[in-house]
């Protein structure tokens, strides 16, 4: 009973920033010179907070089509989001087609760190659709508020969203083969943001299952014991597959 | 053209996204593939909080967000509330950004 609360407050305080940010978002593009329709309709039909704020900049700069293809790119991260998620949205073709729309960096981190596949559907859905209509809230509040909204840095949000993310992705982290698949793409992103435009560094951060090729030796320092999950070889077997695809984004 | 924009970018985003949750279902992937879906999206995910964290556009942002960002990762590795971790690390930031750090 007790996670049950948990989670609505947990999901409640991530709603209760993301109408905080939407509000920046909406106050910013306003004193961009966007007229107030378009944060409002970015908000509901893009549904990318990142990409948002970058199309913003960039139409306000008068350069609408490096807007739309900065944030495609941004974005583009939510293709291995979905074939990660598929099973957790639904198989009906309604679940699909809005399950797909409300797709957030937040929802999957709080569906992946949920193990039940009941209970991870739920969460994916109570996340999508909770963060759908506060960032739509915030939107319009930042758009009508304008400037009064202040500057969501003073308030410190803009360390919220990492600690929220590390919070969620903590628990899968106890894997070794997972957790030094993400620390490698963490160092990879991170190296490469000075110098690939916004987007690349997150994709190239895929390049870290690359470490699942290294010896396993390295992976599994210890004699091999069985365990649940599929064991070492295979995934060595597996990764030479991976390097080829992503190789080319980045 | 505004409208153009913001459609093209919509409609864009939406196939990015249905196209992952489609395709899972016409690829044929083997059980060491599949392992490594959650492993890609936790690398994504980890590469998202990291840049996040320590850079402003292409350069390393001041020491007031990394800061707040560690106590909260302390927190959530200490097992606290989901909660605690996000309003931790937003108040240091903001403390620190009060007494003058960027």
């Amino acid at each position: 009973m007790s996670t049950v609360k948990r989670t609505l407050r947990d999901v409640g305080a991530l709603g209760a920033a993301m109408v905080a940010v939407g509000a920046s978002f909406g106050a910013i593009a306003i004193a961009y010179g966007l007229p107030a329709w378009a944060p409002t309709a970015m908000s509901t039909v893009v549904f990318a907070g990142g990409s948002q704020f970058l199309a913003a900049g960039l139409i306000a700069a008068g350069n609408p089509i490096a807007a739309v293809l900065a944030g495609l790119l941004l974005n583009a991260r939510h293709l291995p989001f979905g074939l990660a998620i598929a099973n957790t949205i639904g198989n009906s073709w309604r679940d699909r087609l809005i399950g797909s729309h409300i797709m957030t960096d937040e929802a999957v981190a709080f569906a992946l760190a949920e193990t039940d596949p009941a209970r991870r559907r739920r969460i994916y859905w109570l996340v999508g659709t909770t963060l759908f209509i506060t960032w739509n809230i915030g939107t319009v509040l930042g758009v009508l508020l304008g400037g009064a909204t202040g500057d969501p840095d003073a308030l410190g949000l803009d360390a919220a969203f990492p600690a929220a993310l590390i919070a969620l992705i903590l628990p899968s982290l106890r894997d070794r083969a997972t957790r030094l698949v993400a620390l490698a793409g963490a160092a990879i992103a991170v190296a490469l943001t000075p110098l690939l435009p916004a987007g690349l560094p997150v994709l190239c951060a895929l390049l870290g299952l690359l470490v699942l090729a290294a010896p396993s030796r390295f992976l599994h320092p210890k004699p091999p014991v069985p365990a649940p999950a599929a064991p070492a070889a295979p995934a060595v077997a597996a990764a030479p597959v991976s390097p080829d695809a992503e190789e080319t984004r980045c | 053209m505004l409208i153009a924009a913001i459609l093209a970018l919509g409609i864009g985003t939406y196939t990015i996204r249905l196209s992952g949750v489609l395709l899972r279902e016409r690829l044929e992937l083997s059980d060491n593939l599949q392992r490594l879906l959650p492993m890609a999206a936790a690398a994504l995910l980890a590469a998202l909080a990291a840049t996040a964290a320590l850079m402003a556009g292409s350069e390393f942002t001041g020491p007031a967000r990394p800061t707040g960002v560690l106590i909260g990762a302390l927190l959530a590795y200490r097992r606290a509330p989901f909660v605690a971790v996000v309003l931790a690390a937003a108040t240091t930031t903001a403390l620190l950004r009060l007494a003058g750090l960027p």
